[in-house]
């Protein structure tokens, strides 16, 4: 996005059929007579309410369900979905988006500016309880969103506007450049006032829930299914070619993988490849194991409070003696890359920089590593003694095992291994109660803000509480500025303090891995990872 | 009869609850993690809002009373996890799915269970007890996680006969899997102890007299035999009936069949308080009358434990 001379500038308004979400049969492929698709869930979505999602498993269906001001085709690039464009004002503050005229909810009714104002001013309204709350704030910088969450103001003076039916109006805090990207969410979803105000909690049960997506609820089987049909109403319903979608909610990959041997699934969760059965995999049905790099990262986050990590001769030493090609091809391996920068490569207006240490072999970090270790006191007499806590889980276990013999190889460092259920494991870990632990990141929008905010001292998921008052000045600086490689380059500056102070010890980017049946096509390779039905078609098999 | 039922209901059932429920109440709320502990730090105003909506920013005494209350109107809350349901609602739609694949798989274990202990304890020492106590050792040291992911993969994934999962509001198709490895432990349970009690039986004065009497062996197992043997089975049907309908937490999840074990995994995995001590509640009250059955059962078929 380009900002010249401040005033109006149209950002996006290209409205031809090929950047409008929806499936793309080529011409020639034939059709399966029956167009129906079963999906992996993984778990049972918490919430079908869009302002209430809390992860993977309802943005999954809030996606299907509804449509934002903005969404993402199958490759993840922001395209147009209710909003058919938009336009920025005062240098990026004020930002003023047009709703398409023919854009219906799955009553008929037509989609309203205002059923976005009302679904934005729920979401920061304390009361509503939405685990996402602070994303319009912290995000999105959106005018007096932290104050509403803080309870300082109503939720009527959010910076979001209706100004008439079709035009909404955000005004901002402060400019933010990427501001459409962050609304493609799951969670920023139009929610129709007059069903929360009937029907309270219940406004999403099959009978009453009225959403403005491809697809409406058919069915809803807690832990069993819940089944979609195409929403007539969807105004580019003329362009989806899957009539009926079934996710299913399957924890256990090789419950779900037997399923799908079984052809009962078309497409596993996202992640749902169990690691067990790689091998055979791959032995089997190597063209259907399909992945691609993802926007998140696994890491080791070291706790500042606990001595010797507020040493960063210590951190660094542990981070470089970690061979990460070992871990992300050998152990994870399916697609999986080496990170050295907390910003996965493949995030939009992103370039990675190389660090110094980067340059250098495996063995010549581990002598570094030595060395640091050294300097910071460490040696014969003296071994380095931690615990590592890391989430119960095979893979988990399988990588913490690697790193620690790795850790071991660059002087006496005796590491003991402490795995916890997840629930306990996350108020360890909020708590602060750990040396070293076990973490991922995983972006809320394809931008680097959505990755680097986390390090930021104010951040409420810093746990390791590094605190470095030039980072803080990095990365506030750089959301509001508008020229794209100024932005960049302060990003790279972030990173370049990161691979410095070594808050934590990066280990590899995620990468969206599914299992997929050859019949099944239409999807991309959106780093976020969402693969909506709308995009799909099957093929005659 | 009406007086030992309302004894029953009054001096040990209710109170039975109520020592269940308080313990699971303070206990689970022992268990580190919260309901609401999360990956993305939620700011603290929304937390109390939180909070606030499901009672927790109240007093322990204050919120047990609160739910003793709610219990009394058969008020089960709502559930922390699943924000669209209460518990009720959760529970009455998974309870009949759990019901209809525990009563099949326990009506066929118990005629099989039962009918293969018998024919074990008429050929003692035979082979075919050797081969029928062979089976049912099998079958109880086999878990359900080995059993299940065997045969699905057997007869769904390679004989296609059956589908790997899926319960589909309960067909007889989709029944078959889970159904079967549901029953094998409790036939081969049940096995077991019908053999061994049947022997004991068989050997006790009374057949020996009916058998000097020159009476055929089928009338003097059933007319006289089965009766007794059948005692220590019942003792441990009863529990076992309540064990198989309130649901295998293996076989729903593995099959993805939407009963009450996922729920009650999950509600433990996400600390969902309400929804742990709903179903803790419920299996304890099938727990106590499946045991008042199994005593009125008793008395039928033991006279001199018949009840005054």
């Amino acid at each position: 996005m380009h900002h010249s001379h401040g005033l109006t500038i149209i950002v996006a308004a290209l409205l031809f059929a090929t950047n409008v979400m929806a499936a793309k049969v080529p011409s020639g492929a034939r059709l399966h007579s029956k167009q129906e698709l079963v999906r992996g869930n993984a778990t049972e979505p918490a919430t079908l309410d869009p302002n209430k999602i809390e992860g993977r498993p309802e943005s999954n269906m809030a996606v299907e369900l509804f449509e934002g001001l903005v969404t993402l085709d199958p490759d993840g690039k922001v395209i147009p979905g209710v909003a058919e464009k938009w336009e920025s004002r005062e240098n990026g503050r004020t930002w003023l988006f047009s709703l398409r005229k023919n854009a219906k909810w799955s009553d008929g009714s037509p989609v309203s500016a205002h059923d976005f104002e009302f679904s934005f001013k729920r979401i920061v309204d304390p009361k509503t309880a939405s685990q996402y709350a602070w994303y319009l704030g912290k995000a999105a910088n959106v005018q007096n969103a932290m104050a509403i969450i803080e309870g300082k103001k109503p939720p009527s003076e959010l910076g979001v506007r209706a100004l008439n039916d079709n035009t909404l109006q955000i005004t901002l805090e402060k400019p933010v450049a990427y501001l459409v990207a962050t609304l493609a969410h799951g969670s920023l979803m139009p929610i129709q006032k007059k069903l929360v105000e009937k029907f309270g909690d219940k406004w999403t049960d099959v009978a009453n829930i009225v959403g403005n997506g491809p697809y409406q609820l058919a069915e809803r089987v807690v832990n069993g299914r819940i089944v979609m049909k195409r929403n007539p109403f969807y105004w580019n319903n003329a362009a989806t070619v899957i009539e009926k979608v079934t996710f299913l909610p399957i924890p256990h990959q090789s419950a779900e993988y037997q399923r799908y041997r079984a052809n009962e699934i078309d497409l596993t969760a996202d992640g749902g490849v169990p690691s067990e059965q790689l091998a055979q995999i791959r032995r089997d049905i190597p063209k259907e194991l399909v992945y691609w790099p993802q926007l998140g990262t696994y890491y080791y986050l070291f706790n500042f409070r606990t001595k010797p990590f507020d040493d960063v001769r210590v951190r660094k030493a542990l981070s470089l003696a970690i061979n990460r090609d070992i871990i992300a091809k050998s152990i994870v391996g399916t697609g999986e890359t080496a990170a050295y920068s907390f910003t996965p490569v493949t995030t939009a207006g992103y370039k990675a920089v190389t660090h110094e240490w980067e340059n250098m072999t495996q063995a010549q970090r581990e002598s570094e590593a030595r060395k640091l270790l050294n300097e910071a006191g460490y040696g014969a007499g003296k071994p380095l003694k931690f615990e590592l806590l890391y989430n119960t889980n095979e893979q988990h276990k399988k990588i913490a095992l690697a790193v620690a013999s790795m850790w071991k190889k660059i002087g006496p460092v005796e590491i003991e291994l402490v795995n916890q259920e997840w629930k306990t494991f996350l108020d360890t870990r909020n708590n602060g109660n750990f040396a070293v632990a076990r973490s991922a990141w995983v972006a809320d929008y394809n931008e680097p803000s959505t990755m680097l905010d986390l390090f930021h001292s104010k951040h409420g998921n810093n746990d390791g509480k590094y605190s470095n008052p030039k980072y803080d000045t990095i990365v506030d600086d750089a959301k509001s500025l508008l020229n794209e490689s100024q932005r960049l380059a302060s990003y790279q500056n972030a990173e370049r303090q990161l691979a410095e102070d070594f808050p934590v010890a990066i280990v590899y980017h995620y990468s969206v891995r599914h299992l997929i049946k050859p019949w099944v096509q239409g999807y991309g390779r959106n780093p976020e990872g969402r693969i909506k039905t709308s995009d799909l078609y099957i093929l005659a098999h | 009869m009406l007086k030992f039922i309302l004894r029953r209901i009054f001096l040990e059932a209710i109170p039975t609850l109520l020592i269940l429920v308080t313990v699971t109440f303070f206990l689970i709320r022992l268990a580190p993690g919260g309901p609401f502990s999360a990956e993305i730090d939620v700011p603290p105003e929304v937390k109390a809002a939180i909070e606030a909506k499901y009672r927790l920013d109240q007093t322990l005494p204050v919120q047990y009373f609160g739910y003793l209350a709610d219990l009394a109107h058969g008020d089960l809350g709502p559930s922390f996890k699943y924000k669209d349901f209460s518990v009720n609602d959760l529970v009455n739609a998974a309870m009949p799915v759990s019901f209809q694949l525990g009563v099949t798989a326990f009506i066929i274990a118990v005629i099989l269970g039962v009918g293969a202990g018998v024919t074990a304890a008429l050929r003692q020492n035979s082979w075919v007890d050797y081969a029928v106590m062979g089976v049912a050792m099998l079958g109880v040291v086999l878990p359900n996680f080995v059993l299940a992911p065997v045969l699905a993969l057997i007869l769904a994934i390679w004989l296609k006969l059956l589908p790997a999962g899926g319960w589909e509001g309960g067909q007889a198709i989709y029944m078959v899997l889970p159904v079967s490895v549901l029953c094998q432990h409790y036939i081969s349970v049940t096995a077991r102890i019908t053999r061994g009690s049947m022997i004991e039986v068989l050997s006790s004065p009374f057949i020996r007299t009916a058998r000097a009497k020159g009476l055929p062996m089928a009338y003097i197992v059933r007319r006289h035999a089965l009766k007794p043997a059948l005692l220590p089975v019942i003792s441990y049907l009863g529990p076992a009936f309540v064990g198989v309908i309130t649901g295998s937490v293996v076989v729903e999840t593995f099959f993805g069949i939407p009963g009450i074990g996922q729920l009650f995994v999950n509600g433990a995995l996400n600390r969902d308080y309400p929804m742990v001590l709903g179903l803790t509640i419920l299996i304890g009250a099938l727990m106590i009358a499946f045991n008042a059955v199994v005593d009125i059962l008793y008395g039928f078929i033991d006279p001199r434990i018949r009840i005054k």
